[in-house]
């Protein structure tokens, strides 16, 4: 019993999102319908790319010894982990919001904070296929220099998220990604 | 393709693991699970909020708000647009080149671009779920004033 009590608790803004849709299907049926469609297809995306992600993130968290990455991308891998960490990255595809359960294990694997924000900040906006897909809408003018700002943009923004995350906090995000 | 590649990967990582210890497989298994399960509300919760704000912010409402505007209130709305919803590149892009047909400003789309890109209101619940709520806070906050800065810069150079 507690346990379904929780899981209500914990899908309530979803239920609430759901009928406040429901609802719109009927005040506003083009837009209602619309949503519905919208979530459906992505929803589909989501149920497509996420399995394989978590079920390598699963693998990773059993066979990896945190040792291994530390040693990669933790404190003492210098630039080294950077680099991977933006090679990372830039090589994945999907959504930003598939990049984050990714962060999570990295994070519990012992990678920097700054690293960690350096594979987000790569995900988000070098990502190669998107490149090439920039380039042909707005031209390969616009996409380089957008490019070189953003990697600029994401050292900037690693490096001051690290400096400025105190040693109190950096511990609490670390034994919470123990838990996840 | 990307998502056809991942599954061959994953897979045969999962058929290695379970030929060389079967116990760890099932513990392999049973934490993707809980993990997925963990942050599925969240997940769902994001989708529903997207799809809603998709279907009021359509195509045509946003290139009326950022075509036509083409300065300083432009920039406001192609960096508040930006901000709270997340479109996919090859929706986004695409979406970009026909604002500029419309007359909006390199600045504009280079905010709509950059905000869109690293800027995700919209996504906090999922990022706090990792992160905590404060550094994902700031990592936004810090993105974004990035990325008024690459708009101004950006505008500049293009022009």
């Amino acid at each position: 019993m507690k346990q379904k009590s929780s899981a209500l608790r914990r899908y309530s803004l979803f239920l609430i999102l759901f009928a406040a849709n429901l609802i719109l299907l009927f005040t506003a049926p083009e837009i209602g319908q619309s949503a519905f469609r919208l979530t459906a297809a992505n929803l589909t995306e989501m149920l497509s790319i996420l399995p394989p992600i978590f079920l390598l993130l699963g693998l990773m968290d059993v066979w990896i010894p945190r040792e291994t990455m530390m040693k990669y991308m933790g404190r003492d891998a210098g630039l080294r982990g950077g680099l991977l960490a933006f090679t990372m990255g830039s090589a994945a595809a999907g959504p930003l919001y598939a990049a984050f359960p990714v962060s999570g294990m990295l994070l519990k694997k012992g990678v920097t904070l700054s690293n960690v924000f350096i594979f987000i900040g790569a995900w988000s906006t070098t990502k190669i296929p998107m490149l090439l897909f920039e380039a042909s809408s707005l031209g390969w003018k616009f996409t380089a220099i957008r490019l070189l700002c953003s990697i600029a943009g994401i050292l900037m923004i690693s490096f001051l998220l690290e400096k400025t995350t105190s040693e109190n906090e950096r511990k609490r995000l670390y034994k919470r990604a123990q838990d996840l | 393709m990307y998502t056809y590649a991942l599954y061959v990967t994953a897979l045969v990582f999962l058929g290695l693991s379970f030929s060389k210890d079967r116990t760890k497989t099932r513990q392999v298994l049973r934490k993707t699970w809980k993990s997925f399960e963990n942050i599925l509300p969240q997940f769902l919760s994001v989708l529903m909020i997207i799809g809603i704000m998709l279907s009021v912010l359509n195509r045509e409402v946003i290139s009326q708000l950022i075509g036509q505007e083409s300065g300083l209130a432009g920039m406001a709305l192609a960096a508040v647009i930006g901000s709270i919803t997340l479109i996919p590149g090859f929706v986004a892009f695409p979406l970009a080149a026909s604002l500029l047909e419309a007359g909006a400003g390199y600045g504009q789309i280079a905010m709509f671009v950059t905000t869109l890109m690293m800027v995700g209101v919209v996504t906090l619940p999922v990022e706090s779920q990792f992160f905590g709520r404060k550094l994902a806070v700031k990592r936004n906050a810090m993105a974004f004033v990035f990325c008024l800065a690459a708009a101004w810069i950006i505008g500049g150079l293009m022009k």
